[in-house]
């Protein structure tokens, strides 16, 4: 069975928030209606994303860490939002595993969003539905589309690649082998919700120098040498 | 989370409302050995016309929580799954009962149809039984909305559905004694007497769950919602200024002060205040204290509504903490 997801890097996400306006372009455009804003312009702008850039500062300065976190629906393999809503508009695609919203039979009673420990579902206060992430399943489903362009707004626009797409059911999928290889994680593992999108955890690039590879100790020169130095550079100041 | 005023008024509404049938249907059942004065067959037909328009006006209370009402139609559709969707599906089915119930002792349909024993079986008690029942199941299915959101911790447990229940049926008490006191019945003693009991139940079971709600260990912390380790983790931005759905939903937006003042408020309004005055009435036979008493605890119920959405913490807030 195939389930869908996103896969996100933090190590090397940056924070740009180039996925938020992406994803809120294309869902805006779309046959669904527009992902309406109040305010936009004033003072405290608002309005319903499915996708958001968070910041988190780990540790104490100046040891500090800045961490950018892109959060979206996580389309989990057990949605916990699925089953409470009354009506059977939240639902969960059985051939890609991608939890959606039929706008036209939510009533928009917010017992979704309760039953959701990450926050990812949010009403749209124009049309008076529940929204969340479709993975842009408009999109991904398009045969008219060339394959590469059948991605999320959120993965086409991402400029250092933190965010892959892929089917986390197929072992030697991109998105599996990089859960597999670089430690993916899930959000709130304690609720048993499966989720479906995994992030990559953040890695420390560390290099390490060996005194070895600055000073060559077997230079046969050193040994007998009776040359006087006057602090030029000599053969023992080459890396090797 | 934050209050709304359409849920608190849904919930203490048709709490009361299922409450004031039951008071009915308790003094019709007592009347059958004798234990109270049997009562015309007006006063049971007006106090269940009272508890349906309570009924009626939870109902149409509950459709300003909806975003799009003209669809509620379609919310009887996942009975199998969603204790919202069963809500929806009983609320009627006790209106209806209600209703024949009150409109069987309008037409004195008390001919007995059989009898067990020396009991003479006639409309009316089936009704009231069915309805009995099938209000016990709204109470459990109202109060399941919230107690089978296990990500509510304040609210995953049985005691939210005794409180439900416990409140209900105090409230209703009270209003069958307010009910009684007015028309000038002999029962407000009877009612009074139960309503004074349920309330202190009620009582018992709230302090419980409040005692609970103090000790909770909060399943998911900061840590588990980024998964990083790291004890130091604090939230810079949430990615928006101006707040959210996320940010107007889940937070009540009141300082832990005016909680807390809250909490003292529904505990002196529903409890004491209402025993004292129904104790006075007893003293005094005023007509007019089980009605004050009905509404003092009303309102005390309205906060405690309030109170019972604010205190609960959802694992979400951990990711809206902070604006840069």
């Amino acid at each position: 069975m195939t389930q869908l997801a996103l896969v996100i890097d933090l190590n090397v996400c940056v924070g740009c928030h180039a996925c938020v306006t992406s994803c809120k372009e294309w869902n805006t455009s779309g046959w669904a209606g527009p992902l309406v804003d109040q305010n936009p312009y004033g003072a405290s702008p608002t309005g319903t994303f499915f996708n958001r850039v968070q910041t988190f500062e780990v540790g104490t300065y100046p040891n500090t860490e800045t961490v950018h976190f892109p959060k979206s629906c996580l389309h989990c393999e057990e949605p916990p939002c699925v089953p409470v809503c009354p009506t059977g508009a939240s639902y969960k695609r059985p051939d890609n595993g991608v939890v959606l919203v039929d706008y036209d039979k939510c009533i928009g009673c917010k017992y979704c969003s309760w039953a959701c420990p990450y926050g990812a579902r949010e009403v749209d206060e124009e049309q008076k539905v529940m929204k969340k992430c479709t993975l842009c399943i408009d999109r991904i489903t398009d045969a008219k589309l060339p394959e590469r362009d059948r991605k999320p707004s959120c993965v086409l626009a991402c400029p250092t690649s933190a965010r892959l797409f892929g089917d986390v059911h197929d072992a030697d999928s991109e998105v599996s082998v990089a859960i597999r290889e670089r430690g993916g994680y899930q959000l709130m593992p304690e609720w048993g919700t499966k989720p479906a999108n995994h992030y990559l955890p953040r890695q420390k690039t560390r290099m390490h120098i060996d005194p070895d590879e600055l000073t060559r100790v077997d230079n046969p020169l050193r040994k007998e040498d009776l040359t006087t130095y006057t602090g030029e550079e000599t053969l023992d100041d080459v890396a090797w | 989370m934050h209050p709304a005023f359409s849920v608190i008024f849904l919930t203490t509404l048709i709490g009361a409302g299922q409450g004031l049938y039951l008071a009915m249907v308790t003094g019709q059942l007592y009347a059958i050995p004798n234990f109270v004065e049997a009562q015309v067959d007006r006063f049971y037909a007006f106090g269940s016309l009272v508890a349906l328009l309570f009924l009626i006006a939870g109902l149409v209370a509950s459709f300003f929580h909806l975003g799009r009402p003209e669809r509620a139609w379609r919310a009887a559709a996942k009975w199998r799954t969603s204790w919202l969707s069963r809500e929806v599906i009983i609320l009627p089915i006790v209106m209806a009962l209600v209703f024949a119930y009150g409109f069987a002792h309008w037409m004195e349909w008390t001919g007995t149809i059989f009898e067990v024993g020396a009991l003479r079986v006639d409309v009316t008690l089936i009704l009231g039984i069915i309805g009995t029942l099938a209000s016990l199941a709204l109470f459990v299915c109202t109060a399941m909305i919230y107690a089978d959101v296990k990500f509510l911790q304040e609210w995953h447990t049985p005691l939210t559905v005794f409180n439900f229940i416990f409140f209900g049926a105090a409230s209703g008490f009270m209003l069958a004694a307010a009910y009684s006191a007015y028309i000038g019945n002999p029962l407000v003693t009877f009612y009074g007497t139960w309503a004074v009991i349920l309330t202190l139940v009620a009582l018992g079971s709230r302090l419980a769950h409040l005692r609970r709600n103090a000790r909770i260990k909060r399943k998911s912390t900061v840590q588990t919602a980024i998964g990083i380790r790291h004890n130091t983790l604090v939230q810079r931005t949430q990615g928006a200024t101006g707040g959210s759905f996320n940010t107007r939903e889940f937070f009540h937006g009141r300082s832990q002060r005016f909680v807390a003042n809250v909490r003292y408020l529904f505990l002196l309004l529903v409890f004491p205040l209402p025993v004292l005055l129904i104790g006075a009435s007893y003293v005094t036979e005023s007509p007019n204290l089980p009605i004050l008493a009905f509404l003092v605890q009303f309102l005390g119920l309205m906060a405690e509504r309030w109170s019972f959405f604010a205190e609960a913490q959802h694992p979400q807030n951990i990711y809206y903490q902070s604006v840069a």
